[in-house]
C-alpha cells in the first residue's frame, strides 16, 4: 500500500504494476442529527497483490467507515466521493447487483463480533456453502467437502460434527474461524477483517492472528487488517496505515511505522500504549485534549490542537502525504527526525 | 493448578482477606463454579491486580468483595470485618470503607442525576449535610480533572467514556474508602483515554491511602498498576507474586502461556511464543485434576489425574503446578525439586517440557 498526494504524482501506475486496490479521494460522509459527519476525508492508498495492510486508529478516526465505504456497505443517508479501483474496476457507483458479485468471491470481510454477524438460526454448514453454492456454481455435496475442507484449515477439529451446529453451540473463538472460514469460502482476492479478535479472549486472539497471518500468506491474499490496538497490527502486517479524525496521519512498512514513527499522532499513540514491559507505576505520556469535530473538523493538521510540536504551518497542512523515506509517508508539518536507517519493506520475521 | 492451599496467603496485616471463596451459579445447564475455593489477601496500600481470561472468575470475585454478587460459601473480611457475615444494615456501612468502579461507567451512573448530585449520592446516604456534600462534592470533581464549573449540572449522557470513568472514581472517593476494587475501569476506553485514567489513578492512589484490587483481562494494563499479581484460570488460581517477577519469569505455564500471547509492539517479535492450542474449557465440565491440564504443553500424566496445591515455587512466588517452570536448584521446596527433576525424564511423553523453560530461569 502507498498513497499518492496527487499532486506530486501524475499517473503511478505507469511507473509501478497496478495495485489489487487502489483508493483516491475517498470520502464517505455520514448525515447526523448534528449535522454531516466527516468519518473520512480525502483519504488516498494502495493495497498491492499478496500484501497486508494494517490499519490502525482509535475509536472515530474512521478506520471501520473506511472499510465499509470500500466494500460498498454505507448506511442509507451517506455520501461516498473519490475512487475505489479494485484491479482496475470502479467499485464508487457500481449498481448494487455487480456489487454483490464481487463480495464473496472477490473481497470479503470478517467483522469484530462473530455471534453477530453469523446467522443465529443456520446452522454452520449452510453459512460456508451458501457463497460456494451461489457464486463457485458447486453443487451440494461438492460445496460440503469444500466446508470441511475450509473447516480444517482455520484449525476447526471435528469439522463434520461443526457443520451441525449452531453459531450460539459454538465459543467465540470457534465462530470467529468459522466466520473466517466463511470469508474465505470463495477464494476473495481481498480479505478485510475489522477488529476480527476484539471480543475474543488473549490466547484466542493469538490463534486467530495467526491463522489470518497463514492463510493470507498461503493464498497469496491481500489483506486488510483493521484495529485499534497498534501492537495487534504490529507482527501481522506487510504495511501499516495510522488514521486520525478521518484523515491518514502516516502510511509506511510496518517496520518504519513501529520502529521509527515519524508523525507526532503514532508517536504519542505508541507512547501511550501499555505494554507487557512498561515499567510498573511508570506513568503514560499522555495525548491532551480530545478529538476534534467530525462534523467541522478544523482546517489544516486534524491533529494539531493535540500536538506538542504543533505551530504555524499545521493550520495550512492539507490531505497529502509527503514521503519521509522510500514508501514511508506522512502528514505533518513537523515530523519526528529520522533515526538511523529503517528498512523500507517487510513486517515480521518468520522464524520464530 | 488449584486454588486450593494456603502457603501464599499473609494472613494478619492483610487489609482484605478472602478465604476458600465459592461462588455458584446454578444455570439450565447446570451449576457452574465461577470461584472454586479462592484465597487470597491484600496488604494495606498495595495494589493486587488479577488478570486472567473471560470465565475464570476474576469479576466474580470483584463482586463477591463487595458482596453486590451472591456468594456460594467461604469468608471474606476487610479491616477486621466479616463481609460474608455482615447483615445488610452493617455492609451498609462497610461499603463506605469499599468502594468499586465497573467497566461500563456510564451505565454505572444514574442517567437522570447531575453529575455533582452522582458523586454526592453516597455523601447523602452517610447523612453528611447539604453544604458540606457540595463542597466534597466540588472538590472530588477537580481531584479527577473535572472544571465543577463546567461539569456540576451534566448528565451522564453528555459526557465521554473516560469523563463518565473520571464521575464514577470521584463518585468512588468521595466517601474515603480504605479499598477500591475496579473491575475492567479501562478496557472500553481508547488507548489515548485509557492512559490518562490510568495515570490519575495512579495519581489518587497515595493521596487517598487507597488499597486497590484492579481486576482485568489486559495484562500490559495490570502491569502498570500492580504491586502483585494473581493470575486465575477456570475459577482457580495459577500464580501469584510481585508483578514485576511474574511478568518477568513466570513460573506456570499458564502464565506464561498468557503472557506469549500478548502481541509486542515489535515487527520482529511480535510474540514470544507459540500459541496455546485449544479453546478454555466450559466451566459447567471443568477437567479433573489441574483445570489447565488439557491446554498445558508442559502438561503430565499425573496433572489429569491429581489437582496441584498451591505452594512456594520461589522466594514469595506461588503457583500451583506440579511442573512449575523454574531451574530445579532456585525450588526452595524439596517436592518442588524433585518434581522439576522429574520433568527431565518425560516418562514416554512427546512433549519435552524443560525445552520450554524461560531464559534465565
Amino acid at each position: 500500500m502507498t498513497e499518492q498526494s496527487s499532486s506530486e504524482q501524475k499517473d503511478p501506475r505507469a511507473v509501478k504494476p497496478e495495485p489489487l486496490l487502489h483508493v483516491t479521494h475517498l470520502r464517505a460522509y455520514l448525515s447526523s442529527r448534528h449535522g454531516v459527519v466527516k468519518a473520512v476525508d480525502d483519504v488516498s492508498f494502495e493495497v498491492g497483490h499478496g500484501e497486508a495492510m494494517g490499519l490502525v486508529g482509535e475509536s472515530g478516526s474512521g478506520k471501520s467507515v473506511m472499510s465499509r465505504a470500500i466494500m460498498g456497505l454505507m448506511p442509507r443517508r451517506s455520501d461516498r466521493t473519490g475512487s475505489v479501483l479494485f484491479k482496475g474496476r470502479e467499485l464508487i457507483g457500481l449498481p448494487r447487483k455487480e456489487m454483490s458479485e464481487i463480495w464473496g468471491p472477490q473481497i470479503s470481510m470478517v467483522f469484530q463480533d462473530p455471534g453477530r454477524s453469523l446467522n443465529p438460526v443456520v446452522p454452520v454448514e449452510r453459512q460456508l456453502t451458501e457463497g460456494m453454492r451461489r457464486h463457485l456454481g458447486l453443487g451440494r455435496s461438492e460445496a460440503r467437502g469444500r466446508a470441511l475442507q475450509l473447516l480444517r484449515e482455520v484449525g476447526v477439529s471435528d469439522p463434520e460434527r461443526r457443520l451441525r451446529n449452531y453459531p450460539h453451540e459454538m465459543s467465540g473463538g470457534m465462530c470467529q474461524r468459522v466466520m473466517i472460514a466463511a470469508a474465505l469460502a470463495c477464494e476473495p482476492d481481498l480479505l478485510i477483517a475489522d477488529e476480527p479478535t476484539t471480543a475474543l479472549d488473549v490466547t484466542i486472539q493469538r490463534q486467530i492472528l495467526d491463522l489470518l497471518r497463514r492463510v493470507q500468506r498461503e493464498r497469496n491474499m491481500s489483506m486488510i487488517l483493521i484495529s485499534h490496538n497498534l501492537p495487534l497490527v504490529a507482527g501481522r502486517t506487510d504495511r501499516t496505515a495510522v488514521m486520525y479524525a478521518g484523515r491518514l496521519a502516516e502510511t509506511g512498512s510496518t517496520r518504519q511505522v513501529f520502529e521509527s514513527p515519524r508523525h507526532r499522532y503514532t508517536a504519542a499513540l505508541l507512547a501511550a500504549t501499555p505494554t507487557i514491559t512498561h515499567e510498573r507505576h511508570s506513568p503514560f505520556r499522555l495525548i491532551p485534549g480530545t478529538l476534534p469535530n467530525p462534523v467541522k473538523p478544523p482546517a489544516g493538521c486534524r491533529f494539531a490542537a493535540r500536538c506538542d510540536h504543533f505551530h504555524g504551518p499545521c493550520h495550512e497542512l492539507g490531505p497529502d502525504m509527503t514521503p519521509v523515506a522510500a514508501g514511508h509517508h506522512v502528514a505533518c508539518a513537523d515530523p519526528v527526525p529520522a533515526p538511523a536507517a529503517v528498512g523500507a519493506r517487510g513486517g515480521e520475521h518468520d522464524g520464530r | 493448578m488449584a486454588g486450593s492451599g494456603t502457603a501464599h496467603l499473609r494472613g494478619e496485616d492483610a487489609l482484605l482477606s478472602v478465604r476458600n471463596l465459592v461462588v455458584e451459579y446454578h444455570t439450565d445447564a447446570g451449576t457452574v463454579q465461577a470461584v472454586s475455593d479462592v484465597s487470597f489477601d491484600v496488604l494495606p496500600g498495595e495494589t493486587l491486580g488479577i488478570v486472567g481470561e473471560s470465565g475464570c472468575g476474576k469479576s466474580s470475585m470483584g463482586r463477591a468483595v463487595l458482596r453486590l454478587g451472591g456468594m456460594t460459601s467461604g469468608e471474606i473480611s476487610c479491616a477486621g470485618e466479616r463481609i460474608d457475615r455482615a447483615d445488610e444494615k452493617t455492609m451498609r456501612a462497610l461499603r463506605r470503607d469499599m468502594q468499586m468502579i465497573f467497566q461500563n461507567a456510564l451505565g454505572s451512573l444514574n442517567p437522570r442525576r447531575h453529575v455533582k448530585e452522582i458523586v454526592a449520592e453516597g455523601l447523602a446516604i452517610d447523612g453528611v449535610p447539604k453544604a458540606e456534600r457540595d463542597r466534597r462534592a466540588t472538590d472530588m470533581l477537580e481531584e479527577v480533572g473535572l472544571t465543577p464549573e463546567r461539569f456540576s449540572d451534566m448528565l451522564p449522557r453528555q459526557l465521554s467514556g473516560g469523563q463518565a470513568q473520571r464521575v464514577a472514581i470521584a463518585r468512588a472517593l468521595a466517601l474515603r474508602p480504605k479499598l477500591l476494587v475496579c473491575d475492567e475501569p479501562v478496557s472500553a476506553l481508547d488507548v489515548s483515554v485509557q492512559a490518562q485514567i490510568l495515570n490519575l489513578m495512579e495519581k489518587l492512589k497515595p493521596e487517598f491511602d487507597l488499597t486497590v484490587v484492579f481486576i482485568a483481562h489486559d495484562l500490559a494494563v495490570v502491569r502498570s498498576v500492580s504491586d502483585r499479581v494473581l493470575v486465575m484460570y477456570l475459577g482457580k488460581v495459577c500464580e501469584f507474586g510481585d508483578s514485576v517477577e511474574v511478568y518477568d519469569n513466570p513460573v506456570h505455564p499458564y502464565t506464561r502461556a498468557l503472557l506469549e500471547s500478548v502481541p509486542l509492539p515489535d515487527p520482529d517479535r511480535p510474540f514470544t511464543g507459540s500459541p496455546l492450542e485449544g479453546d478454555v474449557p466450559s466451566p459447567l465440565a471443568p477437567p479433573t485434576g489441574c483445570r489447565f491440564s488439557g491446554r498445558c504443553p508442559a502438561a503430565q500424566e499425573r496433572c489429569a489425574r491429581s489437582e496441584p496445591e498451591i505452594r512456594e515455587v520461589l522466594p514469595g512466588r506461588f503457583a500451583a503446578c506440579h511442573y512449575p517452570l523454574a531451574a530445579a536448584a532456585d525450588l526452595p521446596d524439596p517436592d518442588a525439586r524433585a518434581a522439576a527433576a522429574d520433568r527431565r525424564e518425560p516418562q514416554g511423553r512427546e512433549h519435552e517440557p524443560t525445552g520450554r523453560r524461560p531464559e534465565g530461569a
